[in-house]
């Protein structure tokens, strides 16, 4: 029974719950860090650590914690945290850590931290608060992944800085979709996951708020 | 002078925190959905941002840039390491007593931007908007105009955003793109049109 509740715990983020085509939490990064795999990549380990492990240690103290200062407990955490993540990186990857600019510090106000501590960590004891905070984690590693594979290759046709697909200007027969590498490409990849997630899992659909109905116009207000 | 109007003017709409930055896009996307409350949120973080964008970069400047301690007699030290945690803490502070102050003095105004208030301690343009304060290395006086001029653009996209899904209520959209999905796709349209600025220059 409780293999069952961990592992619900662990995957249900990735597809049933996912932080950011559903929960929308952690947009911010998901556009900004995808034009290249190995970006991502960094940023997916950075919060999936931020984020287990800030949920571990908030709830081991989170019956300590009154409920007026959790906010900065919260915090606190959260930062030490991402200052660790933050300092490693420039320590052991200096040069791949650049193109991420702010985008590490950000982790801390990644809504995908503050979100599963306030709504997961605050009420459950540690052990499933960590895999909960490592399923959410995938969850958002996976979009970042699949956008970052899909921009970085249709985009300059490379993986990892591998070249997949021989670009034309280098006489090769790929002629290299600009569009993608632009920052708001992402929005439409993103908006493009959530339509064939959607189809897939029609649950997960919104009401319209209004509805046209045949022959008539006819309002319905969303609740 | 110039230098001001142009640092104002290309954190207006070059480098827009929201379209080109993407900050704070989970409340971009979350409150978008009529123009009134994404006016009042917008103007919350006006108001948010050119409070903490001054008050950070005095820390920045006097205490934690490497060797900003000399003032003190300290010279050599380098406390940069530190800075997320007080910049956040700077944030939750100031949002905390803006609230009250409002409370007290304006109620109107705190009655209107109700629950956002709070809400903006996590919202990454505002430590974002300060990241990048410190990355650039501005003076306080750049500081200042960044803070009210960045503030200024995040609330221009989210009041454009609100704007165009007011309208979209109406339009017959698929139904796994309803919501969330149709939002993402139209503010990609509007990034994609705030591309034309770059490279404006005054």
């Amino acid at each position: 029974m409780a293999d069952v509740n961990a592992k619900k715990i662990l995957l249900d983020p990735i597809a049933d719950n996912n932080p950011i085509i559903l929960q929308v939490l952690g947009i911010c990064s998901a556009l900004a860090v995808t034009s290249k795999l190995e970006t991502a990549l960094i940023m997916c380990v950075g919060l999936t650590a931020v984020t287990a492990f800030s949920n571990l240690f908030y709830s081991l103290v989170r019956n300590f914690v009154p409920g007026s200062i959790r906010i900065i407990a919260q915090m606190t955490i959260a930062a030490t945290l991402v200052i660790l993540v933050d300092q490693t990186l420039k320590a052991v990857a200096y040069e791949q850590s650049k193109p991420l600019s702010v985008f590490i510090g950000l982790i801390l106000t990644n809504c995908i931290v503050m979100g599963r501590l306030e709504a997961y960590a605050q009420s459950n004891p540690p052990l499933p608060a960590f895999l909960d905070g490592l399923g959410n984690g995938l969850g958002y590693s996976a979009i970042l992944i699949v956008l970052a594979v899909f921009r970085e290759l249709f985009g300059s046709g490379k993986l990892l800085g591998v070249e997949i697909l021989p670009l034309v200007t280098q006489g090769g027969w790929y002629v290299p979709n600009g569009l993608l590498l632009l920052p708001p490409s992402a929005f439409f990849l993103i908006g493009m996951i959530i339509w064939a997630v959607r189809t897939w899992k029609p649950q997960q659909q919104e009401k319209p708020a209004f509805r046209i109905q045949a022959g008539q116009i006819h309002g319905v207000e969303a609740h | 002078m110039e230098h001001y109007i142009n640092l104002a003017i290309r954190s207006l709409f070059v480098e827009n925190l929201a379209l080109s930055f993407f900050l704070g896009m989970c409340t971009f996307l979350a409150i978008s959905k009529k123009i009134e409350t994404a006016m009042g949120l917008g103007i919350a973080v006006i108001a948010v941002q050119s409070l903490t964008m001054p008050l950070n970069n005095l820390l920045w400047q006097y205490v934690l840039k490497p060797d900003a301690l000399k003032w003190a007699g300290l010279p050599g030290t380098d406390l940069s390491f530190l800075g997320l945690i007080l910049y956040i803490g700077v944030i939750a502070a100031s949002v905390q007593i803006l609230e009250m102050t409002l409370d007290k003095y304006v109620p109107a105004l705190y009655n209107a931007l109700g629950i956002f208030l709070p809400l903006i301690t996590v919202n990454c343009a505002i430590l974002g908007g300060t990241l990048f304060m410190v990355e650039r290395d501005y003076t306080f006086a750049e500081a200042c105009v960044y803070g009210i001029s960045s503030g200024a653009s995040w609330a221009l996209a989210i009041v454009l955003l609100a704007g165009v899904r007011e309208k979209l209520k109406y339009s017959d959209v698929p139904a796994g793109l309803q919501g969330l999905g149709i939002a993402f796709i139209s503010a990609g349209l509007l990034a994609f049109g705030f591309m034309a600025f770059s490279g404006l220059q005054l």
